[in-house]
């Protein structure tokens, strides 16, 4: 319940400023980006999500080693099927 | 579930586990508790435990949400999964777990409509998609996941939807650790601190674990090489008779927390004057409740809530378990008659319970070797 989801952001959408699209391991989903209103993410950024909710950026590095645990946990699929349960939508 | 072991191979794994009985005085037991479910979990699927010397103990801590939850607040929720005209929504962690009269999946079974959700924003779009239904939302976690809830609740406030509310039980984790320390039971020397709830709170509200109660404490990522790092600077300090917050797991973690996230918490949630946990009683100003500003989407006040106390089954011993004073397979019905499969104490239910993780990985090893 406490494991985040790194993704990539690929777009911040015009329409809600609050929002913007993720790739999870090539799964894209809507993820609200409110909580980081202090630093906001740019396109390419990394963030750390956790129930639909970017929770904190990070770098690159440590998002693809965070990737590698996912995997190594056998947790890849089941991370890919909550980023997909998000109700925010596909873009 | 799978055991994981492929990454024991790694120089760094070996060089940080062979660092570790450098530094572990092989005169003193060392009983270090990690906060996080997220850790029980990490340290049982990777069986991190074979690679520790045998006088450091790990202590599963308070911090899986689902675990901590007494029964009679299930049973409140699903009170309200009773009436038509709601939806009952919550995190998968949630829909296996035991009320009184079942878990949230078996009152689906009945007939009730019950649906899991992956975020409290999939609840929100329920709720707009079903104008004519009331959507409820079971919130649970700690820190991680509150911000979560309280922006939700922000955006029902701001798009006046009427139909949607939550029912809060989130808590808080300063509280927990200090009743943990309290307690005449227990006795840890150091603590693992939770990595993600960190990421919100930042690591200056675990200062008085050092300074006032004397223990190390290091806040830690959640990789095999992350918990072991962290153990090594638990005995760097009690080697060097220090006592500081460090954190381990600066790569997400910063010193300050997330004050974005803080102020939107503080915008929707006030202290609970107390509340009760699973195994440690009552504990105050230990969760949050939703602040009469926002008391439309407020489960509790919308909804009479039957408020029961339930006492868990005499024969489990989730509690003593809960704090560390027992290992799961101490409780007598570890096992037997509580499984995974069927479940009777919660901390058999959530992958980070102590007891689900100890039944997926040691005692099916152990089974499959004594065979």
């Amino acid at each position: 319940m406490c494991l985040a989801i790194p993704g990539k952001i690929v777009e911040l959408l015009h329409e809600d400023r609050d929002l913007a699209v993720v790739d999870v391991l090539g799964v894209r989903r809507k993820v609200d980006v409110g909580l980081l209103e202090d630093d906001r993410p740019i396109t390419g950024d990394w963030v750390l999500i956790h129930v639909g909710f970017a929770m904190s950026k990070i770098s690159e590095v440590d998002a693809l080693d965070q990737l590698r645990i996912l995997t190594e946990l056998g947790e890849q699929d089941a991370a890919v099927e909550e980023v997909r349960g998000y109700g925010l939508g596909s873009p | 579930m799978r055991y994981v072991d492929e990454f024991r191979g790694s120089e760094l794994i070996t060089k940080t586990a062979d660092e570790i009985r450098r530094l572990a005085d092989p005169q003193r037991h060392y009983r270090f508790m990690e906060v996080c479910g997220g850790h029980t979990h990490a340290i049982y699927r990777f069986g991190l435990k074979d690679l520790l010397p045998p006088n450091i103990e790990l202590v599963h801590g308070p911090g899986c949400p689902v675990c901590v939850l007494p029964m009679g607040r299930i049973d409140d929720g699903l009170s309200m999964a009773e009436n038509p005209d709601v939806i009952f929504t919550a995190f998968g962690d949630m829909m296996r777990v035991p009320g009184t009269r079942g878990s949230p999946l078996e009152y689906k079974a009945r007939g009730m409509d019950v649906r899991i959700v992956y975020s409290p924003s999939d609840a929100l779009k329920l709720a707009r998609a079903n104008p004519e239904k009331h959507v409820m939302f079971f919130a649970i976690g700690f820190e991680t996941t509150a911000p979560s809830t309280a922006l939700t609740l922000m955006r029902a406030k701001a798009a006046k939807l009427h139909n949607f509310s939550v029912f809060c039980n989130h808590v808080t984790i300063i509280p927990a650790i200090r009743a943990i320390l309290d307690s005449p039971d227990m006795r840890i020397d150091a603590f693992l601190g939770p990595g993600h709830v960190s990421t919100v709170i930042g690591c200056r509200p675990y200062g008085w674990i050092a300074n006032k109660e004397g223990k190390p404490i290091v806040v830690s990522g959640f990789e095999p090489l992350d918990i072991l790092h962290g153990i090594v600077m638990l005995l760097q300090q009690l080697n060097a008779n220090e006592q500081k917050v460090e954190n381990q797991y600066k790569r997400v973690v910063p010193w300050e927390g997330n004050r974005a996230a803080l102020k939107a918490m503080a915008e929707v949630f006030e202290l609970r004057p107390y509340f009760e946990w699973r195994g440690l009683g009552f504990i105050s100003q230990s969760a949050l409740r939703i602040r009469d500003s926002y008391a439309e989407w407020d489960a509790e006040q919308r909804f009479s809530v039957p408020g029961v106390r339930v006492t868990d089954p005499k024969a489990a011993q989730c509690g003593e378990v809960l704090k560390g004073v027992l290992k799961p397979a101490q409780c007598k019905l570890f096992g037997k008659e509580c499984t995974p499969e069927h479940p009777i104490g919660a901390l058999m239910v959530s992958s980070e319970g102590s007891c689900a993780a100890y039944y997926s990985y040691e005692f099916r090893k152990a089974a499959m070797a004594s065979r």
